[in-house]
């Protein structure tokens, strides 16, 4: 609770909090159909209407509404990106802990496992898992889980290790306790800080990776709308139709924008620096 | 010393465990593959032909045997004939990788150009005006996602100039430089931007890091002057996380931009393994994502070693 | 006649609102040519902000001079107001009339640059010389700073010397142009007692060789002692007490300077060395250790064949109940790995550790250096002090609750801190904290590891008192490993002296700290710091520590012992 209060307090915590509830709201009217129009029938009259007071964002081709389908397509981009995040999280997560608390050889060959992961650039990766398993939202989440679990992993072994040496894990061990209290009330209780900030980031990037591919026409499949397709679709129309570029764009970086900006004012309120300062 | 001997010797292994990934995700593509290569046509195929041709690619034998035969042929620097080119898969890579080399290379310039100074001068003026449109200048360059500016660029030129440079055949530096650097230009901004942005970020609190440092402190005490202190006892410390940063950005650079070469209508190695997924060129996929990923990891290594020259701690160990 | 350096009503504060943090509230002196001033003071009190706000360092900091006046006589004869001077002229004044050194020798050093660079840069800055000029005058004053070898270390990077080597190297770099004041802010704190003592005679050599002024800053009244011409002592930003040095010693009149001189440990050669309990015959010990080994094999390469670190090398001691036994020795002596040896956190490479018979319900428990460190940020007070008995399998119960309530009574701590968390408290009452923990399982000894170390002095004291009266309440046996001579002296009933890896002299502490037979053990005890001594004349000494890292198979000759009285007995010294 006093996270949310300090988060509200932050200046761009304020903006970064704003920017995602706002989104989320819109989402979720998305999600329960209450959108201004119909966002997946096409209605060939109303085709290329620049932004009215009808239509807010103007309409596509087929003469479907913008802002209908950026609201669908928020919630099925929310979606993708939080559900890998959080796979990416749990698996890293537990893969950095036990590189970290074994140590030697797991510490090698789970490391070493991450780097070969990470020797290959985010799209490149879902593009091969991709192009295995055929395009759709649970590919890309599985494609984005995978991609940053490594991160996840090197985020928590860093801090993991310095912990492990920390001397109240040497007393932890002087009273007898049990391998899996140390390793959840000293070490898991103490990763939360970082995992919280990185969580945040993540989403961030998980948003822009998601469009990316749906921009390439490797994630959500039409009809369904989503912001990467749908600025896709504005490519060809760019110089009739600028609004079916400009609405997607904009609201994919407003959307990570607002997680970058909530993502930094945590590391800000997170950090032990800052922390120990106003304490 | 020992550093960059584990570096030297966890090289192959990593690259050994890409060969591993690469190799078999492809075979884990369901479909045969003769009819994914030829489309409809392998409908027209008797039964001989097919196998005549599964040989000719090397594919009637069991996978771990085409594993051995792929992996020998790449010891010796032969990737496979790629089916759609017609060519080795090696003089197809070494066609595409010069732009997106170049486009690496220049976007990297633009990044540290631009984000190193800026960075120092945030640090510097840490809490003022300055420092406060630097920072909403990284955090816009971090959350614009490069196919938004990529296509808004395109856009603006379409608009204003009515023709975009790049899109046509591709000049290469060594024809003309001139229109070269206008095909490439605004790709490499696109691309430099957001990278331009973290680099912003890294070195703004790498200096602000370094300036709260005791010897900084020192340096002040011996009466050196304020820039002095900055330059000469600073920023080489603080350098050394924006050397990591820009190494590893500019790793995954030479991976190609799938995205921005889309949009740029420009035939770098990203675009030519979107096409290579698409037209399931199994020799050229494994080729060239193995090319990438070793140009990543040999980026990395380098790395490694510019910390050690960098960083005398590493170099010299702790006595 | 001027002063060389005039404070009047020093106001000093942080942040946006100067005036509203401030640090330093109305602090003044005058310090003459030559002389020296020692401020005196604990953590906070604004003794480190006031000397740095006379080279305006404290600009850096974030700090801001508010009100007052700071004046320096410079070279030349013409007077510079500091408060108002220009940044042209503050960086003129740095360097060339006021040389600086820091507590922190490992990270005031630029760890990208060379030593040699360093200092050079300084000679360039401050004295205008180039190349081989100042390449010279570098090798010169780390030669009058008695670093062996100068010149070739010239190409040393910080990190490859040791503390002592790297506060040299600091003091060369502030004697390159020669200051007429040299500021000195904890200078060795961070260091060794011997190797203080050698830092703190080469400061008195050189200055007396100078004529230099000197501030001379440090949280141990018995350091200035020794050096200094006034002190100055502070409390919380302000002056409570300013004096010629014997009249402030010899005749205190503020209370915390009484405190100061009184409450806190002074080392006094044994004469207030503990006298309850002496060591009776026949009484069964609660833990004997027998040819303790513990080494760390180096990493092996292709070049050398591993050898192994020799950090405990063949240790035996025994201690019997309610007893402390102090182990003393410098880093890198050994002392703390043994004791961790002794409760498993280390493995021992050979030997044993025995336990009295029927031991079993009272195990060996440890209180750590750093109470920062050793009592996690996450968890309350209750879950922190409910571990140990949850480990041991008790459950969360009234029972539990009622020994905790009891046992932050006895470390004087009320019950509603269990509702707390480890950040809400100071130092001094996490490290109690600590200590309740530690015997929730009701422990029958208690290995204390530099246990009040990281404590203010006028903390360190109440501690100590706290864990005598624990000791006798609950019959405590302590081995308390600590390398203050001070400290050891106030708590310890023998005390094994610790050396590269072996005790070289162990015995009854008094007698042991009074007559001290080894070399070593002299030395120690030579060099520390004592109030009685005034105007100190160190010796200078460079004894370095042997290096512990053997080859392969190596093994130390055995010891001989000679019994030296009832209980002390020295290792014969064997020729090298």
């Amino acid at each position: 609770m006093h996270i949310l209060r300090a988060l509200i307090r932050h200046p761009s915590g304020r903006i970064g909090g704003a920017i995602i509830l706002l989104l989320l709201i819109a989402a979720i009217c998305g999600a329960l159909g209450l959108t201004p129009h119909d966002p997946i029938k096409a209605f060939p009259p109303d085709r290329l209407k620049p932004p009215s007071a009808t239509y807010w964002m103007g309409t596509d081709l087929l003469g479907r509404d913008t802002a209908s389908r950026l609201m669908l397509g928020i919630g099925l981009s929310f979606i993708v990106a939080f559900a890998s995040v959080i796979c990416a999280t749990i698996a890293g997560t537990v893969i950095g802990l036990f590189a970290a608390w074994w140590g030697r050889p797991w510490d090698g060959i789970f490391m070493r496992t991450m780097d070969v992961l990470l020797a290959f650039p985010a799209i490149l990766l879902a593009l091969l898992i991709i192009s295995i398993v055929g395009p759709g939202p649970m590919t890309s989440i599985v494609a984005i889980a995978i991609v940053y679990t490594p991160i996840f992993a090197r985020v928590v072994r860093g801090p993991a290790l310095s912990l492990k040496h920390r001397e109240f894990i040497d007393a932890a061990r002087t009273f007898g306790s049990s391998e899996s209290y140390i390793l959840t009330r000293h070490l898991l209780l103490n990763l939360i800080a970082p995992l919280t900030v990185q969580f945040t980031l993540a989403l961030a990037w998980s948003l822009l990776t998601e469009a990316g591919l749906s921009f390439l026409g490797l994630g959500t499949q039409p009809p369904s709308p989503s912001l990467g397709l749908m600025l896709s679709e504005s490519r060809n129309l760019m110089q009739h139709a600028p609004w079916l570029m400009l609405f997607p764009g904009l609201t994919v970086m407003i959307g990570v924008l607002g997680f970058n900006l909530t993502g930094d004012a945590l590391r800000d309120i997170l950090d032990p620096r800052t922390q120990e300062r106003g304490a | 010393m020992n550093h960059v001997a584990q570096r030297l010797l966890t090289f192959p292994l990593i690259l050994w465990g890409v060969s591993l990934i690469v190799f078999f995700s492809i075979r884990l593509i369901p479909g045969d593959a003769i009819t994914a290569m030829l489309g409809t046509e392998a409908g027209l195929l008797t039964p001989d032909q097919r196998a005549s041709l599964a040989r000719y690619f090397g594919i009637d034998q069991p996978v771990h045997v085409q594993y051995l035969n792929w992996l020998g042929g790449l010891l010796h620097g032969d990737l496979g004939v790629s089916v759609t080119f017609g060519k080795p898969v090696l003089d197809v890579i070494l066609q595409h990788f010069p732009l997106t080399l170049e486009l690496a290379i220049l976007s990297m310039i633009i990044a540290l150009v631009v984000g190193v100074p800026l960075g120092v001068l945030a640090a510097t003026r840490n809490e003022r005006l300055s420092d406060l449109v630097v920072r909403i200048l990284a955090m816009l360059g971090q959350s614009t996602p490069n196919f938004v500016l990529g296509l808004l660029i395109v856009f603006v030129l379409s608009v204003y100039f009515g023709t975009v440079p790049a899109m046509g055949v591709f000049t290469p530096i060594t024809e003309d430089l001139g229109t070269n650097l206008l095909q490439l230009i605004f790709p490499a901004i696109t691309l430099g931007f957001a990278f331009a942005a973290s680099v912003m970020r890294i070195s703004r609190s790498a200096m602000l890091d370094v300036l709260g440092d005791d010897y900084v402190r020192t340096a002040h005490s011996k009466g050196v002057s304020y820039w002095g202190v900055i330059w000469k006892h600073a920023l080489p410390n603080a350098l050394i996380p924006v050397v990591t940063i820009s190494g590893v950005e500019f790793g995954y650079l030479l991976g190609g931009a799938v995205i921005v070469e889309q949009i740029f209508a420009l035939p770098g190695l990203g675009r030519l393994v979107l096409d290579a997924v698409t037209h399931r060129d199994y020799a050229l996929v494994q080729g060239t994502v193995l090319f990438i990923a070793f140009n990543f990891l040999l980026v990395n290594l380098i790395i490694d070693l510019l910390y050690v020259a960098l960083d005398p701690r590493i170099r010299l160990g702790n006595r | 006649m001027t002063s060389l350096l005039s404070v009047k009503d020093l106001h000093v504060g942080f942040g946006r609102d100067a005036r509203a943090n401030e640090v330093v509230s109305g602090v003044s002196f005058e310090l003459q040519a030559g002389q020296t001033l020692g401020i005196v003071g604990e953590s906070g009190s604004g003794k480190s902000v006031t000397a740095l706000s006379v080279n305006r360092l404290v600009d850096f900091g974030g700090g801001r001079i508010t009100a007052g006046k700071i004046t320096l006589e410079r070279a030349g004869g013409d007077v510079l107001d500091l408060t108002s001077a220009s940044r042209h002229q503050l960086r003129q004044m740095r360097g060339r009339d006021i040389g600086m050194i820091f507590q922190e020798p490992m990270t005031s050093l630029n760890p990208v640059h060379t030593i040699g660079r360093q200092i050079e840069e300084a000679f360039r800055i401050n004295r205008g010389l180039h190349g081989r000029d100042s390449v010279d005058a570098a090798r010169e004053v780390l030669e009058r700073v008695r670093i062996p070898d100068a010149q070739s270390r010239l190409g040393y990077y910080p990190h490859q010397l040791s503390g002592g080597m790297r506060q040299r190297v600091m003091i060369a770099m502030a004697l390159a142009s020669a200051p007429r004041l040299l500021i000195a802010d904890e200078p060795t704190t961070a260091l060794d007692v011997t190797v203080q003592a050698q830092i703190m005679g080469l400061l008195t050599e050189l200055r007396d060789e100078t004529g230099m002024a000197m501030i001379f800053i440090t949280h141990d009244i018995g350091l200035v002692a020794g050096i200094a011409d006034q002190i100055m002592v502070m409390q919380n930003g302000v002056v409570v007490e300013q004096n010629d040095t014997s009249s402030v010693l010899d005749n205190p009149q503020h209370d915390y300077t009484k405190h100061l001189l009184e409450a806190v440990p002074h080392f006094s050669s044994g004469q207030s060395a503990r006298n309850d309990g002496k060591r009776a015959t026949g009484v069964e010990p609660v833990v004997a250790v027998d040819d303790l080994v513990v080494r760390f094999p180096t990493g092996k390469s292709w070049l050398h064949k591993g050898g192994a670190v020799h950090a405990v090398d063949g240790v035996d001691f025994d201690l019997l109940p309610g007893e402390t036994l102090a182990i003393v020795g410098e880093s890198g002596s050994g002392k703390s790995t043994a004791a961790r040896a002794m409760l498993g956190l280390v493995g021992k490479t050979r030997g044993r550790i025995d336990r009295s018979t029927g031991a079993e319900h009272r195990p060996i428990q440890m209180v750590f250096q750093d109470p920062y460190a050793s009592l996690n940020p996450r968890l309350n007070v209750e879950s922190l002090l409910a571990e140990p008995a949850i480990a041991a399998g008790h459950r969360k119960d009234q029972t539990l609750r009622e020994r905790m309530t009891f046992l932050l009574e006895k470390v004087e701590l009320s019950a509603d801190a269990l509702t707390r968390f480890p950040h809400q408290f100071s130092g001094g009452q996490r490290q109690r904290l600590c200590v309740a923990r530690a015997l929730m399982l009701n422990p029958e000894i208690l290995v204390l590891d530099e246990a009040v170390s990281a404590l203010d002095v006028s903390v360190q004291a109440r501690v100590l008192d706290l864990l005598v009266e624990l000791q006798q309440e609950f019959g405590l046996a302590y081995l308390f490993i600590s390398h203050d001579m001070a400290v050891v002296e106030r708590i310890a009933h023998r005390v094994a002296v610790m050396y590269a890896g072996q005790i070289v002299e162990i015995g009854d502490a008094a007698s042991v700290l009074a007559n001290p037979q080894h070399s070593y053990t002299k030395r120690l005890i030579s060099a520390v710091p004592m109030v009685g001594q005034r105007k100190r004349h160190y010796t200078l000494d460079h004894t370095q520590i042997p290096s512990l890292v053997r080859a392969a198979g190596y093994e130390p000759p055995a010891a001989r012992w000679r019994e030296v009285g009832a209980d002390h007995q020295v290792r014969i010294e064997e020729p090298a």
